[in-house]
């Protein structure tokens, strides 16, 4: 091992960890990933095999020949990805990212395993973990691409699904256990296969119960799973590189998921063995709202509230990006705003369908940033606010999270539009909302139901407000 | 095992939970996107391990998992690159 490589090792460490952190604010955020990047590549470039020397310098044979096409196809397929994907579909795309670096962390242990001739358990455990923990994340990230992308939307629990999981579990973990000690000759290789076979089905059977909203909190454990896998291939392989990058990842992400986690107000084991909405709350919050109904309003008479009034707060909820109406509520805010309105945005932290998902969706539709505030900003001054625009959310601004312990989203924090002097609320129809039960703000006085399609009401509300 | 890297191997773990603690929930899919793009350093493994593969099994599968690292890491950063380039601050 040269002292080229150390050192080039702990530039890409320090290039990877500046990243990172230039990742956490928006001014320094691009920089942060080309920077992460440039290390990348250059880890990359200065490989070392086995022996030590550049692995670009050897003889070209078939092995190289197949590196540098399999880099080039992963390239391409890597490009295309990225490049087509819709912003809407941004947690399916990570998810299936996340898949294809889980499957080729498995694969790695697994030939690393399969190809030694006697491994002291130590190295037995790491190649063993990367080979099982890679395969569960790869059909876990799998399944919930697939999930996201509406193939597979219905929660599926069977009976006695929890006692199949850890059964499957225990299997795996007692299999990993005797391989590590008894890690010798053919018979080994084909325990392996087992060994894979039983990860692949485990993080199928893991993830297949949850819910849809529960996913991105899923992705982003299975993505800091992967990190581990990551960093215990290498410590197969002996690449310190790849053991700082994956334990990074695998940190930070743990760290991102108890964060999300947070931000939901619901524990991750309740995320990981529970499927949501199976409390019977229902009856109880159509009680409360027996003999309630609902106040609609029309375009024009919204636009006037609007334009009159000092301060609005738009809430913007997945809905708006189904609408595809992004566009829409930019020029809405735009107009207001030359009328000497002041307008500003209030994220929640879940809102779309990942924690920072619908800042990325304005973003697209170029509102600045610093346009856009958090739950915990707007909150205390919500009773200054003249009229708080909801649009195509439904359980972040449900007061039922406040109010009604017995309510599932109960202790969520929530944006408390209902303590606005107004309240307009842009919605398809009554249908609940993600968390599948009923929203008292409809119900309150000073709310007023705008009904129909997001981006018609808005290009209607837009030129009411122009003429007005 | 070699202490050293039981060592490197905490110190990664603190300085993860360290530069992610403070990060505005505005940036979590970005974040979740970059540090997805990071672990396609498996691509490293991918190609070590097909450079010394010597069966058939062992050169298809290690081709499979170049593929699969490149696509990652590529991709995850080229993403992650399209979704900051939107972010602006007012004009």
């Amino acid at each position: 091992m040269g002292t080229v490589w150390s050192l080039v090792i702990i530039g890409v460490a320090v290039l990877l960890m500046l990243g990172i952190k230039l990742l956490g604010s928006p001014k320094t955020a691009r920089w942060g990933n080309r920077l992460a990047a440039i290390g990348m590549l250059v880890g990359l470039l200065a490989l070392p095999d086995a022996g030590g020397d550049p692995v670009w310098q050897r003889d070209w044979n078939l092995n190289y020949l197949l590196i540098v096409s399999g880099i080039i196809v992963g390239l391409a397929l890597g490009a295309l990805g990225a490049y087509s994907v819709k912003m809407t579909a941004m947690p399916q795309m990570v998810a299936l990212f996340n898949g294809l670096g889980g499957g080729a962390a498995a694969l790695v242990g697994g030939l690393e395993f399969a190809r030694a001739a006697a491994v002291p358990p130590s190295s037995a455990a790491a190649m063993l973990f990367a080979t099982l923990i890679g395969a569960l994340a790869f059909t876990g990230s799998v399944v919930a691409y697939l999930k996201l992308n509406g193939k597979l939307e219905r929660p599926r629990l069977f009976r006695g699904q929890h006692i199949v999981n850890a059964l499957l579990f225990i299997a795996t973990l007692a299999l990993g256990g005797w391989l590590t000690l008894h890690a010798t000759g053919g018979g080994a290789t084909a325990l392996l296969l087992l060994l894979a076979a039983l990860a692949l089905l485990f993080g199928v059977a893991l993830v297949l119960p949850i819910g849809g909203a529960d996913m991105p909190v899923v992705i982003s454990l299975l993505n800091s799973f992967t990190g581990l896998a990551v960093a215990a291939d290498g410590l197969v392989i002996g690449n310190l590189a790849m053991l700082v990058a994956g334990t990074l990842v695998g940190s930070s992400g743990t760290l991102l998921t108890l964060l999300m986690c947070k931000a939901m107000n619901r524990p991750v084991g309740n995320v990981l063995f529970g499927a949501f909405g199976s409390g019977g709350s229902g009856p109880v919050a159509a009680g409360a709202l027996a003999g309630k109904s609902v106040k609609s309003i029309q375009a024009d008479e919204a636009a006037l509230l609007l334009s009159y009034a000092r301060q609005v707060v738009i809430v913007p909820g997945y809905g708006l990006a189904v609408a595809q109406a992004q566009h829409q509520v930019c020029e809405l805010a735009e107009e207001l705003g030359q009328r000497g309105v002041e307008v500003c945005f209030a994220i929640h932290p879940v809102a779309g369908r990942m924690p920072g998902h619908m800042n990325v969706l304005l973003a697209e539709a170029n509102i600045p940033y610093d346009q856009l505030h958090e739950m915990e900003a707007v909150n205390p001054v919500m009773e200054r606010v003249d009229v708080c625009l909801v649009i195509g959310a439904n359980d972040v601004v449900n007061p039922a999270a406040r109010e009604e312990p017995a309510s599932p989203i109960y202790g969520m924090p929530i944006i408390e539009a209902d303590r606005a002097k107004a309240v307009i609320v842009l919605k398809r129809s009554m249908a609940a909302g993600f968390a599948g039960i009923d929203n008292h703000l409809f119900y309150k006085d000073n709310t007023r139901m705008l009904f129909g399609d997001a981006k018609a009401s808005l290009t209607a509300l837009v030129s009411q407000v122009k003429a007005s | 095992m070699d202490t050293n890297l039981l060592f490197i191997f905490i110190l990664a773990v603190i300085v993860g939970f360290e530069i992610i603690s403070k990060v505005p929930s505005m940036l979590h899919t970005p974040l979740m996107s970059g540090t997805n793009a990071i672990h396609g350093i498996i691509l490293f493994g991918g190609i070590l391990t097909l450079a010394d593969a010597a069966s058939p099994v062992a050169l298809t599968l290690g081709f499979v998992a170049v593929v699969f690292g490149a696509a990652n890491v590529f991709g995850g950063f080229m993403v992650t690159d399209r979704m900051l380039q939107m972010f602006k601050k007012r004009k």
